[in-house]
């Protein structure tokens, strides 16, 4: 079946506002709408719109995150939806609520869309929580929390001559460097490569260093289609490609040390040619090599200039964050040409790539 | 945008317990009886949409994660939806757009609910922390509003009576059906157990393990496509918030809303007149006359006279639920899907025993949570 | 027994989770260790709800002044719980309803006692019952529930725009 030329599509749509509350270990004073509201209210604001104004609003966050069924239920008084509104939500990462309001805004009769997302990981004992994410039959009764399954994957990078364990500690040492920038970020501070290699191991070949943090956070982002989305932002940053792609869930059933997921939805996003910055939603320092290589980014690509997951990881949040992060430095000039990358799933089984860019 | 049509439709043996067959296995049903439907196979595909209720109705967080593998998915981009109640109508609306906005050309889509494996009555009554646990089950949580409902209609109290039986006689020829009771009558409905006053056991849907799918395609292959494909002719959502002062909740404006979108999209502008069928989100039996005014069938206030003189009936004038409904089969997540996936099956001629002769233009209608999420869309013979 | 194919094996899952009320529900529940119902009002809407309110549902901004509300209510509608669950509070038949408190613009759902099932009826004025002294705490169940407060019945224009 030929497929639709992509380029054809009608609509330029970009990212006209993101907004995000700092992240940080664990939040015990807000509950859901009291961590949304504050960055649905600044996103709105940001690009000039009211609610009345959006078209679409779609969200992401989890129930098993949160501890309860229809969790997402109680953080729509943030969204104050009355009049009635439009709106959707994804059990997924908010990269895919955005995704979901990309393809709502082209269908051509709304021109703004609302995306947020929240999560708070410190709630439950994240490892079990997410050993639950598994399949039910053969291996959630293993009970393999998700810093194990990372290090199987590391392990195997690290086996095939794929990078060395220096390698890791330079990403999670410039991560970290990187993350004194964005007040935003949770783990921020300058960290000597050989005083994080002289760290003990946490899981094998994972150090401490190498693994994500655990975060409370929340994001939005808005979204808006020519010409609305020139009233909205000086500067939008168009997504010209954008596509996510699902692998075999068994892990013995790929090649962990590869990303064919993230290499097939770049294809299928555009995201050949020159890039100005790259935000990777990789948790574990390895999965940045793995992505990088799938991506094809040149090695003067500025990578995770806000510390990415490494410095803050919000479940259900940090894959938006990416997306946002990516388009606000665009915006603000910080260059023309930028890649958003976005994660779902063990040792990368499900990953988005976006293209963005300045007019 | 591009149009988009319905080419295969497949669902599952509707049963309480579903112990022959894993989550995949019950998917993959509904999913091989979609394609083969279409005459396609997992190559065609495109894209997979799925929908499902809160993740501890099964105990697996994100099943989509797992069930790519099953589901032909590999390679492919897959979603999960999850909009409570309406979901499987929000589901179907999400992988619609893929098709209108020419993302995708061939896209499946499914929901699916395998209740048994966890505990729904716990899952449907979420110990909101800090606030007491009150009631069980959803209909403790539906019950005040039927009396509400009720008192401001003057509605006789065997209206929902009527429902609980048309819509059960209307399962037995409905060879998915969950519930066939044959022998049900009104009588048999007045004397069952009162679970939360006004509703009654034989008022209340059960609780199934099922799943529906259907395949979606732009013009294109609907042109191509063996048996006759059904049209979408429009498409909403509309949700509104839970509790708010002065909030109508027998009547929410979220469906109200949600129905003057969807028919004006479709060129309808009476829906009692211009539809043929509707297939409705009715888990229990009080809320046929409830929405049929919500969405505008009638006034406020005359729905329940609609259904007692037999309009409703499968040989009425306007028939609601053809398929038997939510209180024949109700695997939460599939619920609204099936709502979808029936009215389209009404429009391609295709719904066997329980056809209603000629019907052309059909609605299918979801809701979820507090009354507060609505999915609807309208489908059709003809090309829009 | 073997040599029969498994069909289900059960698995069980704990997870515990220590979640916050927030801040403005934390300042309801405190209230209530002091025998006090708080309301709080939209700044835009104007309406009072009770509890008050992280983001005002139709206006997208926290409810602001906080003040005590009325324990009298009206029964705007009910239901009879038949049906027994694990975490009950009583043993069925029982009485919820949604219970506007005088000054609110919104009904909360507590148990109504003190009177049999079938005399429970719409526009039932009713007072709250609170536990000892010694056992208030900051928790909804500082109210045991809400019985008749022997007012005639509320005329139904009071309270059918809250149905």
């Amino acid at each position: 079946m030929a497929r639709l030329d992509r380029k054809n599509s009608p609509r330029r749509i970009a990212v006209v506002a993101f907004a995000q509350l700092p992240n940080v270990r664990r939040d015990t004073e807000h509950e859901e709408t009291e961590l949304v509201l504050p960055v649905v209210n600044a996103a709105l604001e940001a690009a000039r719109l009211t609610r009345a104004d959006i078209g679409f609003t779609c969200s992401g966050s989890s129930d098993f995150l949160l501890g309860r069924p229809f969790s997402f239920v109680s953080a729509l008084d943030a969204l104050a939806p009355w009049p009635p509104a439009s709106e959707s939500h994804v059990e997924m990462d908010g990269a895919w609520a955005l995704y979901e309001a990309w393809v709502r805004l082209q269908c051509g009769d709304v021109d703004t869309a609302l995306v947020y997302a929240y999560g708070k990981s410190s709630l439950g004992d994240l490892r079990d929580v997410l050993a639950q994410q598994l399949d039910p039959y053969y291996l959630a009764p293993l009970v393999p929390d998700s810093i194990s399954l990372a290090a199987l994957q590391a392990r195997a990078l690290l086996d095939a001559g794929g990078c060395s364990e220096r390698d890791l500690a330079e990403i999670a040492s410039r991560s970290r460097r990187a993350a004194l920038d964005n007040p935003y970020a949770q783990v921020r501070k300058q960290s000597d490569v050989e005083e994080l290699l002289a760290q003990p191991y946490l899981v094998a070949p994972l150090r401490k260093h190498d693994c994500p943090p655990i975060s409370d956070g929340a994001c939005a982002v808005v979204l808006a289609a020519e010409p609305a989305a020139h009233r909205c932002s000086e500067r939008p940053a168009f997504i010209t490609g954008m596509d996510h792609r699902i692998e075999a869930h068994s892990l013995g059933a790929r090649d962990l040390t590869r990303s064919s997921s993230t290499r097939t939805a770049a294809e299928h996003a555009g995201a050949t040619g020159r890039f100005d910055l790259a935000e990777l939603h990789a948790p574990f320092t390895h999965q940045e090599i793995i992505l990088r290589r799938a991506l094809g980014l040149a090695p003067d690509v500025e990578i995770n200039p806000s510390g990415g997951a490494l410095a803050a990881n919000p479940m259900m949040v940090a894959g938006l964050a990416r997306i946002g992060e990516a388009a606000m430095r665009l915006s603000r000039g910080a260059g023309r040409r930028g890649i958003a990358h976005a994660t779902s799933g063990p040792c990368l089984q499900q990953n988005l790539v976006c293209v963005l860019e300045t007019d | 945008m591009e149009p988009c049509a319905v080419i295969g439709i497949g669902q599952t043996q509707h049963r309480a317990r579903r112990e022959d067959v894993s989550i995949p296995g019950l998917l993959r049903e509904a999913a091989m009886r979609a394609l083969s439907d279409a005459e396609l196979t997992w190559k065609d595909i495109d894209a997979v949409v799925i929908g499902t209720a809160p993740d501890m109705f099964e105990g697996v967080m994100m099943p989509e994660l797992f069930l790519a593998d099953a589901l032909g998915a590999a390679g492919k981009p897959i979603s999960r939806i999850h909009t409570a109640g309406s979901v499987g109508g929000s589901t179907a609306l999400v992988a619609s757009h893929l098709i209108h906005a020419r993302i995708h050309r061939c896209v499946l889509t499914l929901a699916f609910e395998k209740q048994s494996e966890s505990d729904a009555m716990w899952a449907l009554s979420p110990t909101i922390p800090f606030q007491p646990q009150l009631t069980a089950g959803a209909g403790g949580y539906f019950a005040p509003l039927i009396r509400a409902y009720m008192r401001r209609s003057g509605a006789p109290r065997h209206i929902g009576h009527l429902v609980a039986v048309k819509d059960r006689l209307n399962g037995v020829k409905n060879p998915y059906s969950h519930l066939k009771l044959p022998e049900i009558d009104l009588a048999k409905v007045e004397a069952s157990p009162m679970l939360w006053d006004p509703i009654r056991h034989l008022d209340t849907c059960p609780s199934s393990d099922g799943a529906v799918a259907m395949v979606l395609s732009d013009a294109a292959g609907a042109g191509r496509t063996p048996r006759p494909p059904a049209w979408i002719h429009g498409g909403a959502m509309r949700s509104e918030p839970v509790m708010f002062a002065g909030r109508d909740q027998v009547n929410p404006r979220a469906g109200i809303d949600c129905a003057t979108d969807v028919f004006a999209q479709a060129s309808i502008r009476n829906p009692r007149r211009d539809l043929d069928v509707a297939e409705i989100y009715v888990p229990f039996s009080w809320f046929e006359p409830m929405w049929l005014e919500n969405l505008g069938f009638c006034e406020p206030g005359e729905g329940w006279k609609l259904t007692e003189a037999g309009v409703t009936a499968l040989d009425g004038d306007l028939p609601i639920n053809p398929s038997g409904g939510v209180l024949c089969t109700n695997p939460i997540g599939a619920s609204g899907m099936l709502r979808f996936a029936e009215a389209a099956l009404q429009v391609r001629g295709m719904a066997g025993e329980h056809q209603v002769d000629g019907a052309r233009k059909a609605l299918g209608h979801a809701y979820g949570g507090g009354s507060q999420f609505f999915a609807m869309w309208i489908v059709g013979s003809d090309p829009p | 027994m073997s040599g029969e194919p498994i069909k289900v094996v059960p698995m069980h899952v704990r997870l515990e989770y220590t979640v916050t009320a927030g801040c403005t529900y934390s300042r309801y529940l405190l209230a209530l260790a002091k025998k006090q119902i708080i309301g709080g009002r939209c700044p835009r809407c104007t309406k009072v709800y009770v509890p008050p309110r992280g983001s005002c549902p139709t206006c997208g901004v926290p409810t602001g002044e906080e003040f005590p509300i009325s324990h009298e209510a009206t029964v705007t509608t009910f239901c009879i719980v038949n049906i027994p669950f694990g975490a009950m509070p009583f043993p069925p038949p029982y009485v919820v309803a949604a219970l506007l408190l005088d000054g609110a613009d919104l009904p909360i759902l507590h148990l109504v006692r003190g009177v049999s099932p079938d005399q429970v009826r719409m526009g039932l004025r009713v007072r709250a019952v609170w536990v000892s002294d010694a056992e208030l705490a900051p928790t909804v169940e500082s109210i045991r529930w809400f019985e008749p407060n022997g007012e005639p019945d509320a005329d139904y224009s009071t309270y059918e725009a809250h149905l």
